[in-house]
């Protein structure tokens, strides 16, 4: 490789030169499943329970969620912020689910009895696809990881409360 | 039209990065920053009021002004000035923002600390010299 006068790659601009674009938009599965198989096997070897395993996923998808509310927020809507719980949720059900995972989610329905409760569902969720879990972790779903970008986003948009069970994705929250 | 200081603020209210141009004469040191850190509370209550970012001019010190703008997640970059340029102040803070976007987008950088990134830092100052003219 070539190297410029700092020593650095000529072709790599620094982080804060490159454009801010859309971008390809779509990565293949394969590389999806093998990064996250990959971090799905980390997360194993570290935890000790199969709770501790589901929030350890959920704090790697955290890190993303972040990232994802200010990066869409600004490709898809400008200069306007949420301040709101129910068009954030809105907003999160249809473009950031279709800009993760290629469609929207499948629905979003609201708890009968306690009006703070939510549930997002999706039948198909891209985590689970290639993960096979075995009898003895009980519950357990990758889906975690998706839970934990919804928790990143809630929560750096200043609501507060996530509980996540698995099977479809629970949400559970208070403003 | 002159800008005195410029800190983004994180969500514990830590500083997540600051520049500083000018300090008046015979002012304690670091007036600017805590002024900055005084008018947060303010900016609390704007940022639930509206949807819009840019919250323009929120409090004012003497002859100076503190304009803010809010991100999605909550991140506020605070610019103390002595005069009323919306249009420069609102360009300045759009392209910080901008700038602040692509340093989340780095997978190393921690959200909510301190940006030590000396390519943002250069960054910022040319966004300065062109909106402030120096």
């Amino acid at each position: 490789m070539q190297s410029g006068s700092s020593g650095r790659p000529k072709r790599l601009q620094p982080l804060v030169d490159r454009p801010l674009s859309k971008g390809k938009g779509e990565v293949t599965l394969s590389a999806f499943g093998f990064l996250f198989s990959e971090m799905v096997q980390k997360c194993q070897n570290k935890a000790r329970t199969v709770q501790e395993l589901e929030s350890r996923l959920c704090n790697y998808g955290e890190h993303v969620g972040v990232r994802v509310l200010e990066l869409l927020t600004h490709r898809e809507k400008g200069l306007k912020r949420e301040t709101r719980l129910i068009p954030l949720l809105s907003f999160l059900t249809g473009s950031v689910w279709k800009t993760l995972f290629g469609r929207p989610a499948d629905a979003l329905e609201r708890h009968t009895q306690n009006e703070d409760e939510y549930m997002i569902t999706d039948k198909d969720p891209i985590t689970n696809k290639f993960v096979s879990v075995p009898s003895d972790m009980g519950a357990f779903s990758c889906a975690a990881f998706v839970a934990g970008i919804i928790q990143g986003m809630i929560s750096g948009a200043d609501f507060v409360g996530i509980r996540f069970s698995c099977g479809c994705i629970w949400i559970w929250m208070e403003h | 039209m002159s800008v005195l200081t410029f800190i983004i603020v994180g969500k514990r209210d830590n500083p997540l990065y600051e520049l500083v141009w000018q300090m008046r004469k015979d002012e304690p040191a670091h007036l600017n920053q805590f002024v900055i850190h005084a008018a947060l509370d303010i900016v609390e209550d704007h940022v639930w009021s509206t949807q819009n970012m840019f919250l323009k001019t929120v409090d004012k010190y003497n002859d100076l002004y503190i304009s803010a703008f809010s991100t999605a997640s909550n991140v506020k970059l605070m610019l103390l000035h002595d005069s009323r340029s919306e249009d420069s102040i609102k360009g300045f803070l759009s392209d910080v923002y901008e700038l602040y976007i692509k340093t989340l987008c780095n997978p190393f950088y921690d959200v909510g600390t301190v940006i030590h990134s000396t390519s943002f830092d250069a960054r910022v100052k040319s966004l300065a010299k062109k909106y402030f003219g120096g």
